[in-house]
């Protein structure tokens, strides 16, 4: 097996898996002709990641990175959450295959991606407001 | 159940090939009684690989070290001994590395390749091949049966079209030999790639069927073995168990196949019926009796890969995720994939010693694999997930 063990438990048991229907933040990286896409949905309530969820089309790695960041990042502040990197996501995980570290290494980018459209969402509202 | 990737060697042809791993240490080259002894058994060697395919006489098989080796020979080797008769090399566009990287490489030679496109089963588009088929083509190079989605070419028709336009015809018949019947002469082919390893012998030994008069020049130069086509002392356990391999192989290719297809049928049913958004790759009747080759949509080969091996089974996918590159498979865009349904594809590979009982294990395991991907996709429709 080219995974490490944690890689493999995450893939058979994948946390906070799922989606959230009046999300706060919304983030979509990747491209079903990669091969590899994820989405990632945020709650946030006075900063901080409330509750994160995802969903990924993807191989074994794609999969396990989604579950773990999910797991790295709840509970955690927007500014915090921030600053996960890809690199924290592999050496959470024990590491992953070189191949994969580029293409289903994509979790750290959708959180950010959330955490944007999250911070766009109130900006657009104060707009309003 | 990957049996494209490897075979186990059939204990037969271990058996045979022990002598000479042990003891049996002549050189076919040499005078002496050793030496003939090699000779005489890797003769033999030679007859049965040319049983096998029905060609004319056993001078026309070269030992080679495999199925690339055979390709590169074949194709390397007759465009620098015709080059004066043109220059124009065709194939199709599911053919094997060895076939299009051989090419690619004719191509910084002076060379000109012309890949033909394939139909939605994996069928070579004739008319396509006539309208590129210029008397300038000295090569056309055709696989016998994709070994990725199993559908078997019409080599008789391909091959009249070839030499309407005297060119010589190559067949990589890698995954195919041993499994159907092959007649170089009734079929018309001027060279043909073989491969030991498929039909259960040893790996790393393969032929090359170069019908008499073809002119091919060797890739390499040394000591004039092989007819001068493969210099280099033979490697002679291995190509004994090759013979061996070949022999059991005509002998036992019909009960095998019949009960292979019927295999095969049962598991791609058993696929494909209880589960929505399935589909097959290839042809359904015109394929190798090995070959299982299926799609799922809205999720990813390699995930299936890893549920599957989970349970302890053991299949391929045309996933880019599974390969060196990031592209996935060149044969499943061929025959018209879009590339999310490329990287949804399974493959299995049955040997003649996966029972019924394995398939229907695995029958019964992908629904539940299907069902927990698609949970998880956000391609999944949401009807679906109820």
């Amino acid at each position: 097996m080219m995974y490490t063990e944690k890689v493999m438990e995450h893939f058979r048991n994948p946390r906070n898996m799922g989606e959230i229907p009046d999300a706060d933040g919304v983030g979509t990286v990747g491209n079903p002709v990669c091969g590899d896409l994820m989405t990632i949905y945020i709650k946030v309530k006075d900063n901080r990641l409330e509750d994160i969820k995802f969903k990924t089309f993807g191989c074994g790695s794609a999969i396990a990175t989604s579950s773990m960041i999910t797991e790295l990042a709840k509970g955690k502040t927007l500014k915090e959450g921030m600053k996960i990197t890809r690199a924290n996501v592999a050496d959470s995980l024990g590491g992953l295959p070189p191949v994969k570290m580029h293409c289903s290494n994509l979790a750290a980018d959708a959180l950010h991606a959330a955490i944007e459209d999250y911070y766009e969402r109130q900006k657009a509202k104060e707009v309003k407001g | 159940m990957d049996h494209a990737a490897g075979k186990p060697v059939d204990p037969r042809v271990t058996e045979a090939m022990l002598p000479y791993v042990e003891s049996s240490f002549g050189n076919a080259s040499s005078l002496h009684t050793f030496g003939q002894e090699a000779k005489r058994a890797l003769e033999d060697a030679r007859a049965k690989v040319a049983e096998l395919i029905n060609a004319e006489k056993r001078e026309s098989i070269i030992f080679t070290s495999g199925a690339t080796e055979s390709n590169n020979t074949a194709i390397k080797g007759v465009a620098n001994r015709n080059k004066d008769h043109g220059t124009r090399i065709i194939t199709s566009a599911i053919e094997h590395m060895s076939v299009v990287n051989s090419l690619k490489f004719l191509t910084t030679r002076g060379f000109e390749s012309v890949f033909v496109p394939v139909d939605k089963y994996g069928f070579v588009i004739l008319e396509n091949l006539e309208k590129v088929l210029t008397e300038k083509t000295i090569l056309v190079s055709i696989v016998y049966a994709n070994d990725e989605i199993g559908t078997v070419e019409h080599i008789r028709e391909i091959s009249k079209i070839v030499h309407s336009k005297n060119a010589y015809l190559h067949v990589d018949a890698t995954a195919a030999c041993g499994q159907v019947p092959i007649d170089v002469k009734n079929e018309n082919i001027d060279l043909l790639t073989i491969s030991s390893n498929d039909m259960y012998g040893p790996k790393g030994v393969g032929a090359l069927y170069i019908k008499e008069g073809v002119r091919v020049e060797p890739l390499l130069h040394g000591g004039g073995q092989e007819r001068g086509l493969r210099s280099g002392t033979e490697n002679l356990p291995s190509i004994v168990g090759f013979g061996k391999a070949a022999e059991i192989a005509k002998r036992e290719m019909q009960t095998n196949s019949v009960q292979l297809t019927r295999l095969r049928d049962r598991f791609i049913e058993g696929l494909l019926k209880p589960i929505p958004y399935s589909f097959l790759n290839g042809h359904p009747t015109e394929r190798l009796p090995d070959n299982v080759s299926v799609r799922y949509s809205f999720i990813e080969g390699e995930s299936m890969l890893l549920s599957l091996d989970m349970m302890g089974v053991y299949a391929s996918s045309g996933s880019a995720c599974t390969a060196k590159t990031l592209e996935p498979s060149h044969v499943l865009l061929a025959i018209g994939l879009k590339h999310e349904e490329a990287h949804g594809s399974l493959m299995f590979t049955l040997g003649k010693e996966n029972t019924e009982e394995q398939v229907d294990y695995v029958i019964g395991l992908m629904p539940g694999i299907v069902k927990r991907l698609r949970a998880i996709s956000p391609l999944t429709p949401k009807e679906l997930n109820a």
